[in-house]
């Protein structure tokens, strides 16, 4: 059953179509998130959510009721914005407070909410500040406590993180999904940085050009990626280009080696077909043991990176990158040796050329 | 390292602080000197004994604070729906409200008298009301290039699409968006508006002179021509007057939210908290 529900929404400004056909369905306390680069129509259709943009077909409908044709101030919406937008005259309080007041608690009610917020967001010492006496962290703190306060149907928070130094905004995205669970709210996070999307959200949906190119859980974005730019934005792929042999057997050819697939992953596909190989960094190992499929290798970079380290080797006639643990007793290898690398077949995702 | 002292500069400064300052000191000085052989303030005396002094500056007065509430009214909300809505048409509206600044208030009084004379449709000058509305409307479009300006930069420093924005997230009416969110927020650059207002309007000649209104400005001209120290003290008051509205502007200005409009005296307690 779901809670928020998007219906073939399209969107176009003047002749420029900026979303095209978008199917999403949000269940009741779902964390979704918004994935794709700059320009893609994320924006947009989270303005459409709250009704700041018109969608120029389709349908909205929160709560099992439809919402498309309801203005902004009617939908009970939260929103957190990327820069912040706290009302520089109020408090902390009175921003906290300005949705309770708008739908017409009682002052006591109004004042023991924003308490409970700002405890909930841990800034209830802080409540006579007035925005600019904040920092960005703690004023994106108190917009996150403000658009909760009026107990919203959705949340929608566009970039909320964006304009944050990188050890805030991994604690404010804990702190987020942390509240958010806690409350059980709807939500959808719009954000451009995939360690964001995948690390937060039940469910993530991939956009590039107005679309939705698949909307799914983290793991199973990473690991089966459905389309070539899925595949692609999210985490780091090597490219393997291959050539179809018996589609039936599952046998491809890769350089001179004859590799044996899963049949359906090269199902559908006719012989002589030319196909890539896509494999994350972490599915390749050094050594011939790791897998089915063995290459021969030539180390041609090393790049320590503490916990992990990233080796970029020759193979097969491209540049693959694999990630091996850092281990004390055993040093990396050298740049310029030769050796071999190893994956499994059932690792690999096969892509169009 | 040391910077040499920057003669060229402080001698411009100084010269043009003469330049301001001596005709000013000049002006003062002679406004002491009504008693011969003496300095006294006869003359500020003689001003405030008259009763047309007291009449045509209440008038005045009344008229320019009409002028900031019909101003402000007009512009606050334009400025914003230009802003919020419109802003492609920024420059044009910009343009319009420097117009004032082009085209002479000559040009403006005459327009109004033939457009609302005793013979058009709409005779607004056969009665004193009607003048009255016509003198403060006139005002309202003379300060419009700075009540304009003033709005527009306190909007321009507040992010006025996402402040709305997030308001009507939260329910708030478009009325209520605007009372509660916006306007404090430009509050202060309304003040200092309302302060250019005053002073452009307070002392103002032509259109009263021409709608035939017994304000401070025609007085102003009246006494300059009648008697020698009087005007003197005027100038010098009116000069003080024009000031006051600057520095009240300035602190209007900068003022931070939450901050008092008049620091609080706080001076014994803190001393007792000290301890
Ligand atoms: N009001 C508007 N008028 C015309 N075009 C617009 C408008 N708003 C957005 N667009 C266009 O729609 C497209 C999608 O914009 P949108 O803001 O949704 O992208 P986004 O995915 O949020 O990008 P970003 O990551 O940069 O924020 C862009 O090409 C943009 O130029
Ligand atoms: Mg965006």
């Amino acid at each position: 059953m779901s809670f928020l529900k998007l219906s073939a929404v399209s969107k176009a400004f003047g002749a420029n179509v900026v979303v095209k056909s978008f199917d999403l369905s949000v269940r009741k306390g779902e964390f979704v998130s918004f994935l794709g680069p700059s320009g893609c129509g994320k924006t947009t259709v989270l303005r459409m959510v709250s009704g700041f943009e018109r969608p120029t077909s389709g349908a909205i409908e929160i709560g099992g009721r439809d919402v498309t044709h309801l203005p902004a101030n009617q939908r009970q919406i939260g929103m957190v914005f990327q820069s912040y937008a706290l009302f520089p005259n109020m408090s902390v309080f009175g921003n906290v407070a300005f949705g309770l007041k708008i739908a017409g608690a009682s002052k006591p009610e109004i004042a023991s909410r924003v308490k409970e917020m700002l405890d909930l967001i841990q800034l209830g010492h802080l409540a006579d500040r007035y925005p600019y006496q904040l920092s960005g962290g703690q004023q994106q703190r108190v917009a996150l406590a403000r658009a909760l306060a009026a107990r919203p149907q959705v949340l929608l928070l566009d970039e909320p993180l964006s304009a944050l130094d990188a050890k805030i905004r991994v604690s404010l995205r804990d702190d987020i999904r942390a509240i958010q669970r806690e409350l059980n709210i709807t939500t959808i996070f719009v954000t451009h940085d995939q360690e964001e999307a995948l690390t937060i959200s039940d469910r993530v949906v991939v956009m590039n050009g107005g679309i939705a190119e698949q909307c799914d859980t983290p793991h199973e974005i990473y690991n089966r990626p459905t389309t070539r730019f899925v595949a692609g934005f999210v985490g780091k792929l090597n490219n393997i280009p291959a050539i179809v042999v018996d589609p039936d057997a599952g046998t491809v050819r890769v350089e001179s080696d004859v590799v044996t697939l899963e049949p359906r992953a090269v199902a559908g596909r006719k012989a002589g077909d030319p196909i890539v190989l896509a494999l994350r960094p972490e599915a390749v190992s050094m050594g011939t043991r790791s897998g089915d499929v063995v290459l021969e290798a030539k180390v041609q970079e090393v790049y320590f990176l503490g916990s992990v380290i990233r080796l970029k080797v020759a193979a097969a006639g491209v540049s693959l990158s694999l990630d091996i643990f850092n281990r004390a007793d055993a040093p990396p290898p050298d740049v310029g040796s030769t050796t071999h690398v190893s994956f499994s077949s059932h690792a690999v995702i096969v892509l169009d050329s | 390292m040391k910077k040499p002292f920057p003669w060229l500069s402080t001698l411009i400064v100084v010269l043009a602080a003469l330049y301001f300052l001596v005709p000013l000191y000049a002006t003062f000085q002679f406004s002491l000197q009504m008693k011969r052989g003496e300095w006294s303030l006869a003359a500020y005396e003689s001003v405030f004994s008259s009763d047309v002094f007291l009449s045509t500056l209440a008038y005045s007065a009344v008229a320019s604070l009409a002028a900031i509430v019909v101003g402000a009214a007009l512009v606050a909300p334009t400025a914003y729906w230009v802003r919020l809505r419109l802003p492609k048409l920024r420059p044009v509206v910009e343009f319009v409200s420097l117009l004032p600044l082009i085209i002479p208030p000559v040009v403006l009084v005459f327009g109004h008298i033939r457009m609302f004379g005793s013979s058009s449709i709409l005779p607004l000058t056969t009665t004193d009301g009607g003048t009255n509305f016509l003198l403060v409307s006139g005002y309202v479009v003379l300060s419009l290039p700075y009540m304009y300006r003033a709005v527009d930069n306190g909007m321009a420093s507040i992010d006025i699409v996402t402040l709305t924005e997030a308001a009507e997230s939260l329910g708030a009416s478009r009325a209520r968006t605007i009372m509660e969110v916006i306007l404090p927020n430009v509050r202060s650059s309304i003040i200092s508006g309302a302060f250019l207002t005053f002073s452009i309007s307070l002392g103002e000649f032509v259109l009263a002179s021409l709608l035939n209104r017994p304000a401070f400005g025609p007085y102003l001209v009246q006494i300059g021509q009648d008697r020698a120290y009087e005007p003197a003290a005027l100038a010098v008051m009116t000069f003080a007057l024009t000031w006051a509205c600057m520095g009240l502007m300035q602190y209007f200005a900068t003022r931070k939210p939450g901050q008092r409009v008049f620091p609080r005296l706080t001076l014994a307690l803190s001393r007792n908290e000290a301890r």
